[in-house]
C-alpha cells in the first residue's frame, strides 16, 4: 500500500454506513465510490501536480456555477455520444470480474458454480468506445446535490457529462484508468501508468470447481497493442473470452493444459471478430494512422490444488515465486518478441536485446492481422506454496527476471493476494510508469474451500 | 430533440476536425468546427408568419421564427450617371419585393445623406401581400437620384424600423454605388457596433466608385455577405437570390459559445467558410471562461470554423478538454431566459511524446489555414499594387495563385489571372498586368475572402 497514491479514508460508507476496509476504492456492501465520495480531497493521480491550495475566500469565490449552460446538451447527429456511467449499472452478481466487456450476465448464464459477490471489490463491466473522449460522468449514486465530486487535477472545477472537469478541462479517471478486483485467494490490479493517456490492458480474476469438487482459480491478463486500432477493446474482449471459455472447459473435465490451449484460441476468436466492425466503429478523429485490425497479447494462469497450467501469446509474463524466498522463483513464459527471439538465437545477450528499442516488437499476438496463431502453454507441479504473478509488461520492465520481480512480491503475498497486486502496481508507477500496468497474483495451491459455491 | 426551444427550428450538428495531439509542452491546439443547419426544410416552404401590430398571430409562443427585411437604396446624385443605373437598381429592388414572402415585414428605404422611408412610410413595417408588394413596387417609381452618401443614416433608419417589429429574423440589404463621402469614417463605424446584433445585413456595391473597405465592413460587422456586382444590370438577379437566402433563414441570433479550461487563452476564432471572418474580437463574455461569438441567422446551410486554443501545457500522457464548441440561440426575449443549446462539440488535448503522432497536420486545419493565408495575400498583394510596391504585389499575388490552384479554389484562381499574368501556378510565379480593368480589381479584392472546402 505504501507505494500507491493513498485514497483518503472515510470511516464509514457515506451511502450504507458500512466501515471501508483498507485499501477499498468502492464500498464492500453497496458499491459506493469511496473516493469520489471524499471529496474534495479526491484521490490525485500520482502524475498530477497538486495545486497549492487555495485560501478559503479566493476558493469560494471561484467556485464553479452548476454549468446550466450545458444542461440542455442536445445529441448532435453524428457527435460524440455520451457513455451511460457504467457504473450505474454495475452487475453485482458476477464472481468474475471481466472488464472492457459490456456483459457480465453470460458468466452467470453459463451455470457454472459461482463465487458469491461479497468479496468481489470491483464488479462493474464496461464498455469503452476507444478515443471517443468519453469518460464516466458524475456519479449518480453519490447523495445529494452538494456533493458533486471534484476534479481530481484541480480540485476544485465539478465533472462535466463528457468526463472532463469544467474549470481546468483535465480528463477524469475513466472506469479502467485504475481497476482491482479480488475474489477469495485471488486479486488482480491494473492502471493506467503515467504516460499514456488511456488503459489498454485488461484482466479477469474468476473461480470454479472440477467435477471432483476441489477449487480453480483463473486468471487473465491482456495487454492491447498500441499501434492497432481499438487496442482496449482487444485486450478486454480477449481477456473475457479466455475467461469464459476456461470457466466453461475446466468444470468439465477438461485437461487444464488443452482448455488453456482452446481458450487462447477463443480469445483469438474474439479479437478477430473486432476487426469485421471496425471499420464501422471506429471514431475518425483517430484518423488514418490506425487502419490495422485490434490485437493484444495474453497471459493465462490456471491454477488448482496440485497443478499451475500457464499460456500465452505476446510479451505478457507469468512469474513463480515461492513462499519461501531462498528456493528460487522462476518465469513461466518465454516472450514471443523481438528481444526473446534474439535472445534465443544466441545474438544477444539478455541485456543487450532488452537494451535495444526493438526489445518489445512483439512476434505474436492476437488478432485479425496474426499470420499464425501459436498459444504456448506449460504445466508445472510446483514443490511448495507460493504465488503466480500474472502481469503485462508495464510491471515486468521494471522487475524482469524472476528473482527482481520475487523481490518486489511481498512475503504475504499468498495471503493477501489484492494487497500484493497493489503493491506490485505501485512499485511499476514508481518505477516511471511508462506503459500501463496490470498484474494478477494467484496463490498455489488453490485452496481448498474457497471455490464458487462453496 | 425535446431540447430545441422551437420544434420547426433547423438541427444543427457540429462536427471537430483536429490532431488531438500535441507534443510535450505543446499548447497550441487547432481544430476546424463544421456546423451545419438541416432539417428545416419543411419550414423553409412555408411562409413565414409575420409579426407586427397588425398580427393577430403576434403573441402565439411556439410560432415558427418571424422576419422583417429593410432594403436600402441608393439615391444619391451618382446614381444618374450613367442614368441606367438608378434604373436598374429600381428594378433590383423590385424584383427583391417579389421575392418577399407573403407574411413578412418590410419596408423600403431612399439613402443619400440622409435616410427617407420610401415604403410604407409610416415608420413601421409593411406585412407582405400581393398589394403591399404592387404598393411599394409603385412607389419605387418615385425614386429620384440627388443628394450626397451617409449609409450611417441609412442603417439607423433600418435600426429603428426593426426596433417596431418583434420579427427575430430582422434582415437589411445595402445597395451603394459610392463612397461614403457624406459621414466621417468613425460615426459609420460607431452605427454599425451599435447595429451588430440587432440585424443582419448584406451589402452590394454597383459600378466601381464605391469603396471596397467600406461595403466589406458592413457586411462584416453585419454578419451578411458582400460583393461587387459590378454591370447594374445584373442587380436584379443578385437582389432575388440574397432575398432567397434572407427567406430561408429560419432562426436568428445564433452564437457559437466557446468553453475553454482555466489558463487557456483563445488565440483566434475564425469562420472559414463560406468567407474568412476573424470572430475573435467580437467575443462576448458569457459565463466563467466562455465567450459567445456571433454567427446571426441560419438557414439550410452549413459553415466552418477555425479556432485556435492555446492551453496550459501538461504531461505526457495526460488528456485534457481544449474547448467546448456549442451554439446556442440568444432568447428572443433577451437577459431573462437562458440561451438554448443547439448542438456541440469537444476540441481534446492529448499530450505525447510519439514525434510522428504529435506533428501530424489535420488536413482540414492545413486547409482552412492556406485558405485564410490565401486571402490575407490577395489583401496585402492588392495593397502593395496599389501602392506601386511591383516586389511586393508580385510576392504576394503569386503566393496566393499558389495557395488557391493548390486548394482548388478556381474562382478565386480565376479572379488572380485577370490580375496577374500566371507563369506557374504551382510554383505561384506571376508578373503584374500593365493593365487591369477597376472591376476586376475590385472583383478579387471583395471576395478575397471566398473559400472552397477540402477536397473530399
Amino acid at each position: 500500500m505504501s507505494q500507491m497514491p493513498q485514497p483518503p479514508r472515510l470511516s464509514a460508507c457515506p451511502t450504507c454506513a458500512e466501515p471501508p476496509q483498507a485499501g477499498d476504492r468502492y464500498c464492500d456492501r453497496c458499491g459506493a465510490d469511496l473516493e469520489a465520495a471524499a471529496a474534495p480531497t479526491a484521490r490525485v493521480p500520482a502524475d498530477q501536480p497538486v495545486p497549492p491550495q487555495v485560501n478559503g475566500a479566493a476558493r469560494s469565490t471561484d467556485q464553479e456555477p452548476e454549468p446550466d449552460d450545458y444542461e440542455l446538451a442536445a445529441p448532435a447527429p453524428g457527435g460524440y455520444e455520451r457513455m451511460a456511467d457504467p457504473r450505474s449499472a454495475a452487475e453485482p452478481g458476477a464472481a468474475e470480474a471481466a472488464f472492457g466487456t459490456a456483459e457480465a450476465a453470460p458468466l452467470a448464464e453459463a451455470g457454472l458454480p459461482l463465487e458469491s459477490n461479497a468479496s468481489t471489490h470491483t464488479s462493474a463491466a464496461t464498455s469503452t468506445v476507444s478515443g471517443a473522449g468519453t469518460g464516466t460522468g458524475a456519479d449518480p449514486r453519490l447523495p445529494g446535490g452538494d456533493h458533486r465530486p471534484r476534479c481530481a487535477a484541480c480540485q476544485e472545477g465539478t465533472i462535466d457529462q463528457d468526463g472532463y472537469c469544467e474549470r481546468c478541462g483535465h480528463v477524469q479517471a475513466r472506469e479502467r484508468d485504475h481497476m482491482e478486483s479480488e475474489l477469495e485467494g485471488i486479486a488482480a490490479a491494473t492502471d493506467r501508468g503515467l504516460r499514456h493517456h488511456r488503459n489498454e490492458d485488461a484482466f479477469t480474476v474468476s473461480s470454479a470447481e472440477l467435477p471432483d469438487g476441489s477449487p480453480v482459480m483463473v486468471a487473465v491478463v491482456c495487454d492491447g497493442v498500441s499501434s492497432a486500432t481499438r487496442p482496449d477493446d482487444a485486450s478486454a474482449a480477449a481477456a473475457h473470452a479466455a475467461s469464459t471459455a476456461l470457466r466453461t472447459s475446466l468444470p468439465r473435465g477438461a485437461h487444464p493444459q488443452q482448455a488453456m490451449n482452446e481458450a487462447i484460441i477463443a480469445a483469438a476468436d474474439a479479437v478477430n471478430s473486432l476487426a469485421l466492425e471496425t471499420g464501422a466503429a471506429a471514431p475518425h478523429h483517430e484518423g488514418q494512422r490506425h487502419q490495422n485490425a485490434p490485437a493484444c497479447t495474453i497471459v493465462g494462469a490456471v491454477v488448482t490444488s496440485d497443478i499451475l497450467t500457464i499460456g500465452w501469446v505476446g510479451d505478457s509474463r507469468a512469474y513463480w515465486v515461492p513462499d519461501d524466498r531462498t528456493a528460487p522463483p522462476a518465469r513461466l513464459t518465454e516472450d514471443d518478441s523481438w528481444a526473446a527471439q534474439m535472445v534465443a538465437a544466441g545474438l544477444m545477450t539478455e541485456a543487450e536485446a532488452y537494451a535495444d528499442e526493438r526489445a518489445h516488437a512483439i512476434t505474436g499476438w492476437l488478432g485479425a492481422d496474426a499470420y499464425e496463431l501459436e498459444p504456448h502453454t506449460a504445466s508445472y507441479k510446483p514443490d511448495r506454496p507460493g504465488v503466480v504473478v500474472v502481469c503485462t509488461d508495464g510491471l515486468w520492465n521494471y522487475a524482469e527476471s524472476a528473482e527482481q520481480m520475487a523481490r518486489a512480491v511481498p512475503p504475504d503475498a499468498r495471503a493477501r493476494p489484492l494487497n500484493s497486486a497493489q503493491v506490485l502496481v505501485g512499485y511499476a508507477l514508481d518505477g516511471g510508469g511508462h506503459d500501463n500496468v496490470t498484474v494478477a497474483v494467484v496463490p498455489f495451491p488453490a485452496a481448498p474451500g474457497r471455490a464458487g459455491s462453496a | 430533440m425535446a431540447h430545441f426551444s422551437t420544434p420547426d427550428a433547423p438541427r444543427f450538428s457540429v462536427e471537430v476536425y483536429q490532431n488531438e495531439y500535441l507534443p510535450t509542452g505543446g499548447r497550441e491546439v487547432n481544430a476546424i468546427i463544421t456546423v451545419t443547419s438541416a432539417g428545416g426544410g419543411a419550414t423553409a416552404r412555408r411562409p413565414i408568419p409575420a409579426p407586427g401590430v397588425h398580427d393577430s398571430a403576434s403573441g402565439q409562443g411556439g410560432a415558427p421564427a418571424r422576419a422583417a427585411v429593410v432594403i436600402m437604396v441608393d439615391c444619391s446624385g451618382s446614381m444618374n450617371y450613367p442614368p441606367t443605373k438608378m434604373h436598374h437598381a429600381q428594378e433590383a429592388t423590385a424584383a427583391a419585393i417579389d421575392t418577399v414572402r407573403d407574411g413578412v415585414a418590410f419596408s423600403v428605404v431612399a439613402g443619400t445623406h440622409k435616410a427617407v422611408e420610401v415604403f410604407p412610410g409610416n415608420g413601421r413595417l409593411a406585412i407582405a401581400d400581393p398589394l403591399t408588394r404592387a404598393q411599394a413596387k409603385e412607389a419605387l417609381r418615385d425614386l429620384r437620384p440627388g443628394g450626397g452618401t451617409a449609409i450611417g443614416t441609412w442603417l439607423l433608419l433600418a435600426d429603428e424600423l426593426f426596433g417596431s417589429t418583434d420579427a427575430t429574423i430582422r434582415h437589411g440589404i445595402v445597395l451603394t454605388d459610392g463612397r461614403n463621402e457624406h459621414e466621417q469614417p468613425h460615426r459609420l463605424r460607431a452605427v454599425l457596433n451599435a447595429c451588430g446584433g440587432r440585424f443582419t445585413c448584406d451589402a452590394r456595391g454597383v459600378g466601381t466608385d464605391w469603396e471596397v473597405e467600406e461595403v466589406t465592413a458592413i457586411a462584416a460587422a453585419l454578419l451578411g455577405t458582400a460583393d461587387i456586382v459590378a454591370d447594374p444590370a445584373g442587380l436584379a438577379a443578385d437582389f432575388t437570390r440574397m432575398m432567397e437566402t434572407a427567406m430561408g433563414k429560419e432562426i436568428a441570433d445564433v452564437s457559437l459559445r466557446l468553453w475553454t479550461p482555466k489558463g487557456a487563452e483563445v488565440a483566434y476564432v475564425k469562420q472559414v467558410v463560406p468567407t474568412v471572418e476573424d470572430l475573435t474580437a467580437r467575443r462576448t463574455e458569457a459565463g466563467p471562461r466562455t465567450g459567445d461569438y456571433p454567427t446571426g441567422s441560419w438557414g439550410d446551410e452549413s459553415r466552418d470554423y477555425h479556432l485556435c486554443v492555446k492551453v496550459p501545457a501538461a504531461e505526457v500522457g495526460q488528456e485534457m478538454l481544449a474547448a467546448r464548441i456549442s451554439l446556442v440561440q440568444q432568447s428572443p426575449d433577451g437577459v431573462g431566459s437562458p440561451p438554448s443549446q443547439l448542438a456541440q462539440g469537444l476540441v481534446r488535448a492529448v499530450w505525447t511524446d510519439d514525434l510522428a503522432v504529435s506533428t501530424a497536420m489535420n488536413p482540414q486545419v492545413a486547409h482552412y489555414t492556406g485558405q485564410a493565408e490565401l486571402a490575407h495575400a490577395i489583401q496585402q498583394g492588392m495593397n502593395a499594387r496599389k501602392s506601386g510596391d511591383a516586389e511586393q504585389a508580385t510576392a504576394k499575388l503569386g503566393r496566393a495563385v499558389q495557395l488557391a490552384t493548390a486548394s482548388g479554389n478556381e474562382d478565386t484562381a480565376k479572379l488572380l489571372a485577370k490580375v496577374v499574368d500566371v507563369l506557374d501556378a504551382a510554383a505561384g510565379t506571376v508578373r503584374l498586368k500593365a493593365k487591369v480593368a477597376e472591376a476586376d480589381e475590385m472583383t478579387l479584392e471583395t471576395r478575397s475572402t471566398k473559400t472552397v472546402r477540402v477536397k473530399k
